[in-house]
């Protein structure tokens, strides 16, 4: 096979695993990560094709381990081929489809068909995350073990919170022995069924109010049954102050726990419910804005390990159900990064190394992923990033099938421009 | 006639063609109404009851929860402003199968209808309805959230009764938190000037309210003697199953208008009451038939005040 040579010139390299951020090209060759050299010494390296990346970040490509991608069972909503899609429109190389899908991902067959329809895709990386119990019921556990030894790189009954503590402890334990992640949707379902975040904005609008500590009960309790099991416990979607406060103090005490956030729980509260528009309908719920705060203090201070979108895509019909009857969830993938950028960076939270480190770098290593860094010899997955890009989202341009989106119309600032996973250019923006 | 006189001076004052809840509206908004609403009334005492303000428009009653008052009232309204008045209802949800709400709304307006008067058991269905349809949408109840008719019969009765709202104390009793009459009374009574206490046990009513500028109280003796009016809302059994209180008897001892606590209000006290009613339950028998009672007051202001809102809403569209 002739080689293939790719060189990305004139960016500024951003790898948070090397702690880099200069001007530098990087030269790919193979599909691998050959060398990053001092810009302008370029001069006798033969290659196929040049990325002119000035006045871009180069960047170690996001990865999202929270997707909804609908397939098997809800292709009119979303099929692995249209959110790999998005998933590269949106700067992502790699994404974590969540099982909670018609059959669910409970069982080596399923996971081998969602590596397999992630391969035809052939966009971005697809990884499947198995569930934890048979059917997400959470009553039995299901085969972690041969599901972990055919390529699931966590487990989670996403939709649900895995009720039983019996069950959970057990899946603590029998998890523990693959050295696999348990990521947990915590909500207790005894406080479970509300439609909104419970509070004064509910009260207002005579929704039923879902509790901030139906989160942080489950956080809770799977912190302390952990404490001694010692399992890599991840927490999805964080949404409430306490949340953040439950795992900042369990991270004190050494604990085994991660954490995410989704691009709503720090941009939007629960006021943007009043007027039933079902786009901010999710799970969690949308929560108040000491809880926003709450959750980008956790951000800054490393209490949330990563950044994620949980894209969930709905059919325009379900979403004009009543409010209590709608489905959660809203799309995300397509926006995710500048989202991100105007939450964090551009109020001077965080820095671009540190966003890249939230979006791109922990998010391997929670799912032990050989991706995350442009280090030589790595995988060339590579999103190329113009930070003073001004755009306009437009779900009209997006590639997912699904349109359920609150951010129709916001001005962003910050865009990728061009998605390159093991070094073949899946997506760039059209100039 | 009188109420064109009204309207010729006072129309720029409402804009609006739909009536989705109080909260929205402005204390020049709600007292347009009740004005507009006080004109329709007299029509009611007339030996023909009838005006043609409406004549050639189609109202429809759109119900998907029952009711019997709200319904009969609404229909009185329209066919005494001369509207062509069709009656719908379905029971089941959107969400088991069939058509959505959305669908069938969709289906009654392209019948060519003026108005759809709404009840729904999912709050914001109104709302929902008036983003998608164009014709004009009458929120007769949503689930917990509003029903602005009731509260606006509500307000209209207290002002008869004591020629002003501003500065009344007026104290709601019962479930507050799964009540639409409740939250539409506050927000009215909050923007005409009233002192609004939600009274109930902690669990069906929220401190969150005391942000929305009501006084929450659980302790009903306690202010029994200051306010100007009580108005008593009706008890749901179903919500014992829920754990929300501990039994009839227990809530009624707490809660109740007994005669005991009645003898401890001012002395000019009104009661009121949405019905349909628990004698002996939320209000004893003698009470709620008595001359301090407004509740048949109540049933025949509301016709007058849903003739007035179905009126407004038509001239607006």
């Amino acid at each position: 096979m002739p080689s293939s040579r790719l060189l990305i010139k004139n960016g500024t390299v951003i790898d948070p695993a090397q702690n880099l951020q200069q001007r530098a090209d990087v030269l790919i060759v193979d599909g691998r990560i050959e060398r990053i050299f001092d810009s302008g010494h370029d001069a006798g390296i033969k290659v196929d094709r040049t990325i002119d990346a000035g006045g871009c970040y180069v960047c170690p490509g996001l990865i999202d381990v929270h997707v909804h991608f609908r397939e098997p069972g809800d292709e009119e909503e979303e099929t692995i081929a249209s959110g790999s899609a998005a998933a590269v429109a949106g700067g992502f190389t790699t994404v974590c489809c969540m099982p909670n899908t018609r059959p669910v991902l409970d069982n080596e067959a399923q996971i081998e068909y969602v590596l397999r329809e992630g391969q035809k895709a052939d966009l971005a990386n697809v990884y499947p995350v198995g569930a934890i119990t048979k059917g997400r019921q959470g009553r039995e556990l299901a085969e972690i073990g041969s599901m972990h030894n055919r390529g699931a790189v966590a487990f989670t009954d996403d939709g649900t919170g895995v009720g039983d503590a019996a069950v959970m402890r057990k899946a603590l334990q029998y998890a523990k022995m693959f050295d696999t992640v348990l990521m947990q949707h915590c909500e207790e379902p005894a406080l479970s069924g509300g439609a909104m975040h419970a509070g004064v904005v509910s009260t207002a609008l005579g929704l039923p109010g879902a509790p901030a500590e139906a989160e942080q009960l489950m956080i809770a309790r799977d912190l302390l049954l952990n404490r001694t099991i010692g399992c890599r416990y991840h927490v999805q979607h964080i949404s409430t102050a306490w949340s953040v406060e439950l795992i900042r103090r369990a991270k004190k005490d050494g604990q085994c726990v991660t954490a995410e956030a989704a691009p709503h729980h720090l941009l939007l509260t629960d006021e943007s419910c009043r007027g039933y528009d079902t786009n901010y309908k999710m799970n969690p719920p949308l929560r108040t804005e000491a809880d926003v705060q709450a959750c980008i203090a956790g951000v800054i201070d490393g209490t949330i390990d990563i950044l994620a979108t949980d894209h969930a895509p709905h059919l325009a019909e379900e979403k004009e159900l009543e409010f209590q009857a709608a489905p959660n969830g809203i799309i995300g993938l397509e926006c995710a990064l500048g989202l991100y950028i105007k939450a964090l960076v551009l109020p001077g939270h965080i820095n671009w190394m540190k966003l890249i480190d939230l979006m791109s770098t922990q998010p391997a290593r929670i799912i032990k992923l050989d991706r995350g860094t442009l280090k030589p010899g790595t995988i060339a997955d590579v999103t190329i990033i113009n930070p003073d890009t001004n755009w306009t989202v437009d779900i009209e341009q997006f590639q997912s099938k699904s349109r359920n989106c609150p951010y129709h119309g916001w001005e962003l600032t910050g865009r990728q421009v061009a998605t390159i996973v093991a070094g073949q250019i899946k997506w760039a923006l059209a100039k | 006639m009188s109420i064109k006189q009204t309207m010729s001076t006072n129309t720029p004052l409402w804009t609006r063609n739909h009536l989705l809840g109080l909260q929205s509206l402005s204390s020049q908004e709600i007292n347009f109404i009740l004005d507009t609403a006080a004109s329709f009334k007299e029509v009611s005492t007339r030996s023909i009851k009838k005006v043609p303000a409406l004549r050639g428009k189609v109202v429809v009653n759109a119900f998907w929860e029952d009711s019997t008052r709200t319904r009969t009232s609404f229909q009185l309204a329209a066919q005494r402003l001369s509207a062509d008045v069709i009656d719908f209802s379905e029971k089941g949800s959107s969400v088991s199968k069939g058509e959505t709400l959305i669908d069938t709304a969709r289906n009654i307006e392209a019948m060519g209808v003026d108005v759809i008067v709404v009840r729904h058991r999912a709050a914001g269905a109104a709302e929902m309805l008036a983003r998608t349809l164009k014709c004009s949408v009458v929120n007769a109840g949503d689930g917990a959230h509003e029903h602005p008719t009731q509260g606006l019969l509500d307000l209209y009765t207290i002002r008869e009764r004591f020629g002003r709202i501003e500065g009344l104390k007026v104290a709601i009793v019962g479930d507050i938190s799964n009540s639409r009459v409740a939250r539409s009374n506050l927000w009215g009574l909050s923007k005409l000037g009233a002192e609004v206490y939600l009274i109930g046990p902690t669990t069906l009513c929220p401190r969150a309210f005391e942000k929305y500028g009501a006084k929450v109280v659980h302790d009903f003796d306690s202010v029994i003697g200051q306010v100007d009016v009580i108005n008593m809302l009706r008890v749901q059994f179903e919500r014992i199953q829920s754990s929300q209180f501990p039994s009839v008897r227990e809530f009624s001892q707490m809660y109740g208008l007994t005669w005991d606590r009645f003898q401890r209000c001012k002395k000019d006290v009104f009661i009121m009451h949405p019905g349909p009613m628990n004698r002996g339950i939320e209000i004893q028998s003698e009470i709620a038939d008595g001359p301090q009672s407004g509740i048949l007051t109540q049933v025949t202001n509301g016709l007058a005040v849903r003739m007035a809102v179905l009126y407004l809403v038509t001239q607006a569209a």
